[in-house]
């Protein structure tokens, strides 16, 4: 179907060499993005053949070619999901109207930033997890860890390609910037704080995969909205991509619990002791990581989002299955704490459309953890994973500086520093779950404290060599 | 939508560290700290919210009492740093939905006296061996920017995201009012061009752009950023003199209220909402001049040229946010010339002494303040007043001057006026140019001339120029009266218009330039429909629709 040119230097399906000055730019950025690879990618696997999936083309019959290759071999590259004919903006002030093909300057800062900011979060978090691959439970997780890796950097470029592409000087600086600010770097960090903090178990990488991903996912539908047509395009590929990620975490973690109920079955009163996670520390991960991420989507109340909806860029998810499309003169019913109470508030739609996203984002959530609980219901354990309320540990919005409970029940600040250590993860909890991991790294073997997939990767066995180590 | 900001308690401008809300102000040895760290719950009216260390009028209330106490009680301090008590937020500026709620009256009040806490601080630093620092330890924007602006040196965070900003004009339809578009050209000499790409920017400029653009003076990584404004101001100090001895308590100013009129010390304002007019009375010293500059500091606050010019700022601020109908001041003295300027002479004896020159440059100051009062001004030259030399000042800056020339040996000796030394030259006014300067504009030998002159009878006072009208006792009440009347009846707008253009003849500068044509500009803008029309940017700020603007240029 498309004018897929994947042997170029940068393979791409958008011409890009018929574009001397974009290629240019691009060319010029390549080393950059590939110095930031070795630096800050995976650390210790950058020659071995890793078994990762590759999108040759973006119909569904491209996009999930299976191969050993070198991570930096990798077809990094631009793919945007083809142009539809006449799409029309769907809808803010300016529904109906032809998309545009170009950057309205009168959006163009704006536009930027939405984009900068997505970008951002793609090698953020492959530097959040370069070193996990030192304490793999299987070859199968260390090769989806990798998957998740390059797909993130292919996300980059997919980002820096609008920028190189429709943002002039300006563009090509931020683009320039991505490489350089760091994950926890305190001199240069990345711009949301959720991408500097380190993931140095795979428990964590499970829920961040879970969570955290998930709200890229719900990002990137808002984007893939838009009536920039370039941003709508390579937002609508990258979320075929970025499904896989939540597959990762999903299953990861029902892994997780699978192993646990079958020890707990297995008669171990003590589950930490037979070496593996008990559920209730599963929650607190689950509680840390959820909300972590339920912060990403911003402030309950929020003139950019408002803005952003009114100017067209960034609409809701699945905007063609509303029935309106301006959301003018509507109002959403908030959560919020006023005089020491939660209490409702009526926000007109369009500054609350943060909450909207989010709304969908924990319903998504909610389906996982659902598959979780039946995993438990089915080995006829008693216990139930549960998302904790959305006031619970929150840095952003509403709930920000106040404490509540899981259950939504307001804390004092003393009654929250005596017992924040049961809803989160402790210090102790994390050295415990630290010191689960040891690399597994034969064919077929996997850690104890999770349990094997019920398939492998694109047909193959789990004991097939996902990452050839020698 | 909230309810306008009208009817309300009247504002107070007293505070003290203990009070503060939002800043923190302390001291380490020759450096004072001065911490922004907004309580955003705590707006100074109304029912907005201070995010991001954005600021209100409660907020420039606080600040503006800081300024003042680091110049009077700590003269240990050599260099400020203001800083930020928010991780990654400097400051977001002045608040927009405080400014939303606000009227028109209001906002521009506010803005004046923003500005001039501005022009205090760079006042203190030009005058008062004081530096100050900004350490801008994240975004910075609007009014955030502008305040770093009025600082010597500005040190931004370089993380690649942290950015100075003026974002008012594409976000909001207004302009930087607080003096961004004018001391970026014309204090840092930013190149116009790029200030023209700054001011249009709403994410601002950050790192070494910053830099090399002028927009701040140094960059420094988060890890080295404490030691890089520790060094500068280390730097800083350097450059300043020792102001040696202690300093004074900067106690509150009192008074007694009779509805809106106030009865202080040395100052009466008697106000008449009928006629709408206020009336200023300044009492004069009495006999008892300073003996010497210990003498004259011991009696801190209580001194007559402090208390008496503490009291008539008070009165000016009440009468700017509290009186707007009240749209004449008459203002009036009681006293003895000779007095005043035995008063004058120790001052300018003793400039030399740190604290001689706080109280001078703070008469300054408040003599600014009066210049730029949105109100007409009469002076009203009665027997027994003292319009001498500082208090003279007073008839210069008003727009006329009636003085009774009523030489009844039975009653009164028809009053005369005075020049003194600082006459010459120590009460510039905004644009830098005495009051003296700009009644002969800018005929330094005929100014000269007259202070060598001294005193002038009514007479004589006339001939020179010194007075407007000079009445007999048959005349004047009835004058002086129809005056009143004829002024109280012409349109303020126009008369605020007018005597803002007639006051400042001579050259600009750049505080000039930020009352005259940023705020006037400004001013009109606010009023605009593309600002707080139902569809203007101002007013739709943070709301689900999007400005419609009118697109003719006017």
């Amino acid at each position: 179907m498309s004018n897929m040119n994947l042997y170029d230097t940068i393979p791409n399906n958008v011409n890009l060499s018929d574009d001397k000055k974009l290629k240019r730019a691009l060319e010029k950025w390549l080393p950059d993005f590939q110095s930031w690879w070795m630096d800050m990618g995976p650390e210790g696997f950058q020659a071995n053949d890793v078994y990762l999936r590759t999108a040759i083309d973006v119909d569904p019959k491209g996009w999930a070619h299976f191969d050993h290759v070198k991570m930096p071999d990798y077809r990094w590259g631009i793919f945007l999901a083809a142009q539809e004919k006449d799409r029309k903006i769907g809808f803010g002030d300016h529904m109906g109207k032809p998309v545009w093909q170009e950057v309205p300057g009168e959006y163009r800062g704006m536009l930027r930033r939405l984009i900068v900011t997505q970008a951002d979060t793609e090698p953020a978090s492959v530097e959040q997890q370069r070193l996990l691959g030192q304490t793999c439970p299987s070859l199968y997780d260390l090769r989806n860890l990798f998957q998740v890796n390059v797909e993130e950097g292919r996300h980059l470029w997919a980002m820096v390609y609008l920028l190189h592409g429709y943002f002039g000087r300006d563009g090509r600086e931020e683009a320039e910037a991505l490489l350089a600010r760091r994950s926890g770097n305190p001199d240069k960090p990345r711009i949301l704080g959720a991408f500097n903090e380190p993931i140095e178990d795979w428990l964590s990488f499970f829920m961040f995969t879970m969570f955290t991903d998930r709200d890229g996912k719900y990002q990137l539908l808002a984007l893939a909205e838009s009536g920039f047509d370039p941003l709508s395009r390579t937002t609508r590929f990258m979320l075929t991509e970025e499904a896989h990620h939540m597959f990762v975490g999903e299953t990861g973690v029902g892994r997780v619990v699978e192993r646990t109920a079958q020890l707990m079955k297995e008669g171990n009163d003590d589950v930490r002791k037979a070496g593996g996670v008990d559920l209730p520390l599963i929650q607190k991960y689950l509680n840390l990581w959820f909300t972590l991420s339920l912060d990403l989507f911003g402030g309950e109340v929020s003139s950019n989002a408002a803005d952003f909806f009114a100017s067209g860029l960034k609409g809701r998810q699945k905007e063609d299955r509303l029935d309106e499309h301006t959301a003018l003169d509507q109002y959403y019913n908030l959560n919020v704490f006023r005089d020491g109470k939660r209490t409702m508030e009526e926000v007109p739609l369009r500054n609350a459309l943060n909450e909207v996203l989010r709304d969908s984002y924990v319903d998504d959530c909610q389906r996982g953890v659902d598959r979780w609980n039946k995993t438990l219901e089915e080995h006829g354990i008693n216990f139930e994973l549960k998302l904790p309320h959305r006031s619970f540990h929150r840095h952003i919005g509403e709930f920000a500086n106040v404490h509540f409970d899981p259950e939504g029940n307001f804390l004092s600040d003393e009654e929250w520093d005596k017992r924040k250590d049961e809803f989160l993860p402790s210090e102790e909890d994390k050295v415990f779950v630290k010191s689960l991991m040891h690399a597994v790294r034969e064919p077929g073997k996997i850690a104890n404290w999770i349990a094997p997939p019920k398939r492998g990767i694109n047909g193959q066995p789990f004991e097939f060599e996902y990452v050839r180590l020698s | 939508m909230s309810t306008t900001v009208s009817a309300h308690e009247p504002v107070n401008f007293q505070t003290h560290p203990d009070r503060y809300h939002h800043w923190k102000l302390s001291i380490d040895g020759d450096r004072a700290n001065l911490v922004l760290d907004i309580q955003e719950d705590k707006p100074f009216r109304g029912d907005y919210l201070l995010k991001l260390n954005s600021y209100d009028l409660g907020v420039d209330i606080e600040l503006a009492d800081a300024i003042d106490r680091l110049r009077f009680e700590h003269p240990e301090v050599k260099v400020v740093v203001l800083s930020s008590g928010k991780d990654r937020v400097f400051s977001a500026g002045a608040n927009i939905r405080m400014l939303g709620q606000s009227d028109h009256g209001f906002k521009i009040n506010f803005c004046k006296f923003t500005n001039e806490t501005r022009l205090a601080m760079e006042d203190a630093s030009k005058h008062s061996n004081l530096r100050f620092l900004a350490a801008l330890n994240g975004i910075t924007a609007g009014g955030g920017y502008e305040l770093a602006l009025a600082c010597d040196d500005l040190v931004l965070v370089d993380d690649d995201n942290s950015a100075v900003s003026l974002p008012e004009v594409p976000l909001l339809g207004v302009l930087p009012g607080t003096g961004g578009l004018t001391r970026v050209v014309d204090k840092r000499k930013v190149r116009r061009d790029l200030a023209d790409i700054f001011c249009t920017l709403s994410e601002g400029v950050k790192g070494k752009r910053a830099v090399d653009w002028g927009l701040v003076d140094a960059i420094a990584p988060r890890s080295k950023f404490e030691d890089v404004v520790n060094e500068r101001t280390e730097n800083l100090k350097s450059q300043v003199k020792e102001r040696s001895g202690k300093g004074i308590e900067w106690s509150p100013v009192t008074f007694t209220e009779d509805g809106p009129s106030r009865t202080y010390e040395y100052v009466t304002l008697k106000c008449d909402l009928e006629e709408r007019t206020a009336t200023i009375t300044i009492q004069g010293p009495g006999t008892d001049a300073p003996a010497s500059a210990a003498d004259f500091r011991e009696k801190g606050v209580n001194s007559w040229a402090l208390r008496a010019f503490r009291e008539l700022d008070n009165a000016l601020l009440h009468l700017r946010f509290n009186m707007p109908e009240c749209g004449l001041i008459l203002i009036k003295t009681h006293g003895v010339n000779a007095n005043v300027l035995a008063v004058d002479n120790f001052l300018n004896d003793n400039r030399d002494d740190w604290y001689v020159n706080e109280v001078l440059t703070y008469q300054a100051r408040v003599l600014r303040r009066l210049d730029l009062m949105a109100k007409s001004i009469f002076a009203l030259i009665e027997p027994r007043s003292c319009f001498a030399g500082c208090l003279f000042e007073l008839a210069l800056a008003a727009d006329r001057s009636y003085l009774l020339d009523d030489d009844n040996e039975d009653r009164d000796k028809a009053p005369e006026v005075a020049l003194g030394p600082l006459n010459a030259g120590t009460y510039p006014m905004t644009h830098c140019l005495s009051r003296l300067e700009v009644r002969y504009s800018g005929d330094q030998s005929k100014v000269d001339e007259l202070i060598k002159q001294g005193t002038f009878d009514p007479q004589d006072a006339e001939d020179a120029g010194l007075v407007t009208f000079v009445l007999d006792d048959i005349d004047y009440e009835d004058e002086v009266r129809v005056a009143i009347e004829e002024r109280a009846s012409l349109s303020p707008d126009a008369l605020t218009g007018m005597e803002a253009s007639l006051r400042f003849p001579g050259s600009e500068n750049c505080d000039s330039k930020i009352f005259g044509r940023l705020s006037a500009w400004q001013n009109w803008i606010f009023f605009r429909p593309n600002a707080v029309g139902e569809k203007g940017a101002l007013k739709l700020y943070g709301q689900p629709t999007r400005p419609e603007f009118d697109w003719k240029r006017t």
